[in-house]
């Protein structure tokens, strides 16, 4: 045991060393490491947010349901009762007459309707939905235009579907960006990792030749690509943290505008974690193929 | 301790570098291997490390034979040999001690107890003044016993070395032999290759005389 833990300390030092060995392709790996974690990571932040920024939206979805003119009391009982039955949620009834005062009371709307001979809107009932998935709303929508006497249904938040739509294909373009910057990592990783085996390939040799294990040979590179993956992990969370602190002020006027408040999610520490796992983990994968290709297994 | 039996080696280009030689070593003994270059002494030496396997026959240290070892057992096995090779497998970009100290760096002892060990291996050696030397400023002399010294740190039962005085003066070359008296008066098993044994005798081995992968004969 005691050799097994002073054998893993000396490996961990070795790749400590070597990180500092040569100092300058360290660093340049760490950059191409940390901006390959930290585009898509950042990308999906900016995501999350701008979908919390339309977060207000989706809660004043909005079914109505317009009555065909010759709907009369005994049909809107029965709409009252269905929508009862289903338990939708919210829902109210909304009488022409009411409709009209409503729209009376927009500046230059009671001219025009003063030219017209008699009131133009039908009665209404407003539904907001309890589950306001898209799809789910969808379906409610559907259901409705088939019950009587209803003439026409309206989502009065389609857009809302919309954005839903075009948030899911940028995570998968997220989704796509990550795959290829992770392994890009593993990438730069294995190459160094293939350059480092062979200028140490007499130290492997003679290790070898008095008895060193495949994986007293290994360790050493596996500690390296964890390590310098996890370096680049907390260089791309530097990035995005020191992006986003300098972006904070221009983006609070901008969210004033539209009357919100800049309250971004996803820069904390689970971020600082995150990245420097997944740098480690792609590391050690980088590190573990190189060393299975180039490592001969001993004799 | 060590036990050949018909033991053969054959090149993959055709070469029959050990043909059909069977001898047994006991613990303690000093041997020293003797034949003109190319009659196989360092073919013998690496089927003994395990680094080449036989062709056929089998050959047997501490009860395993080697010619069927498990792959992941090899390591093992070479740690019960202090090795020094023909060309004696030094770092060159590391200094004396940090040389002396990759055995047990490879068998993971802990620091403090790695360097006291390698401090007494290189002062059985006499080298301890030259601990922080970089090797291109050691004589050839100086090399070998380096080499001997990393051989020994982990205490080994049993020291083989290929041509361990080659293109060393005869003093240097006397002082090796008296290094090797000294691990034989402490019970190490010796095996020595050497092309060049006259001066050999006052160490009054036991000598296996190789010709042409055989072995003509056995004294001492
Ligand atoms: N790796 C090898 N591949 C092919 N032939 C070899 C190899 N090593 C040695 N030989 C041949 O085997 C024979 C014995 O060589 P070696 O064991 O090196 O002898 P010695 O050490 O006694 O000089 C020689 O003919 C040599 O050319
Ligand atoms: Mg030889």
């Amino acid at each position: 045991m005691r050799r097994f833990l002073t054998q893993h300390a000396s490996a961990f030092g070795d790749a400590v060393r070597k990180l500092f060995a040569s100092p300058l392709g360290t660093i340049l790996s760490l950059i191409v490491i940390g901006t390959a974690l930290a585009l898509p990571a950042a990308s999906g932040i900016i995501l999350d947010n701008l979908r919390d920024l339309a977060g207000g939206a989706p809660k004043a979805q909005q079914i109505s349901l317009f009555m065909a003119s010759s709907a009369d009391r005994r049909a809107f009982d029965e709409i009252e009762l269905r929508l009862r039955m289903a338990h939708v949620g919210n829902w109210r009834f909304v009488p022409r007459d009411e409709a009209l005062e409503r729209l009376k009371a927009i500046e230059g709307v009671p001219e025009i309707l003063a030219s017209l001979p008699k009131n133009p809107l039908p009665d209404a009932f407003i539904v907001e939905p309890e589950d306001v998935r898209p799809e789910m709303v969808e379906n409610l929508a559907k259901t409705f235009s088939s019950w009587p006497e209803v003439e026409h249904v309206q989502l009065d938040s389609e857009w809302v579907r919309r954005l839903d739509v075009f948030l899911r294909i940028g995570r998968l373009m997220i989704l796509m960006l990550a795959s290829l910057f992770g392994g890009a990592l593993i990438i730069v990783t294995f190459n160094t990792i293939r350059l480092q085996i062979l200028a140490q390939a007499d130290e492997i040799e003679i290790a070898r030749l008095i008895g060193a294990t495949n994986a007293f040979v290994r360790r050493p590179f596996q500690y390296f690509g964890f390590l310098q993956g996890l370096l680049g992990g907390l260089f791309a969370a530097a990035l995005i943290l020191l992006g986003a602190g300098l972006l904070s002020s221009t983006l609070d006027e901008l969210v004033a505008l539209y009357g919100g408040r800049w309250a971004p999610h996803g820069l904390d520490f689970a971020l600082v974690g995150r990245l420097t796992g997944i740098g480690a983990l792609l590391g050690w994968l980088g590190a573990q193929l190189s060393v299975a290709v180039h490592l001969k297994k001993g004799a | 301790m060590i036990r050949a039996r018909a033991l053969s080696k054959r090149y993959p280009q055709g070469i029959d570098a050990i043909k059909e030689v069977s001898f047994d070593i006991g613990t303690g003994e000093m041997v020293f291997i003797t034949g003109r270059s190319g009659a196989g002494k360092t073919t013998l030496f690496r089927l003994l490390a395990a680094i080449e396997r036989p062709t056929t026959g089998s050959i047997i240290v501490n009860g395993q034979n080697l010619a069927a070892l498990r792959k992941s057992a090899i390591p093992f096995l070479r740690r019960s040999f202090g090795l020094v090779f023909q060309d004696q497998k030094l770092l060159f970009d590391r200094n004396a001690i940090d040389n002396v100290l990759l055995p047990m760096k490879i068998v993971g002892l802990p620091a403090n107890e790695a360097l006291r060990r390698a401090r007494a291996a290189l002062d059985k050696v006499g080298l301890l003044n030259r601990e922080k030397a970089n090797l291109l400023t050691l004589s050839g002399g100086e090399q070998q016993r380096l080499a001997i010294a990393r051989a020994v740190v982990n205490r080994p039962s049993i020291l083989l070395a290929d041509e361990p005085t080659t293109n060393l003066d005869a003093d240097s070359a006397a002082g090796i032999l008296e290094i090797f008296r000294a691990f034989h008066q402490v019970g190490v098993t010796l095996i020595v290759a050497t092309h060049d044994p006259q001066w050999v005798s006052r160490l009054s081995p036991r000598i296996l005389r190789l010709d042409h992968g055989r072995i003509l004969g056995s004294d001492g």
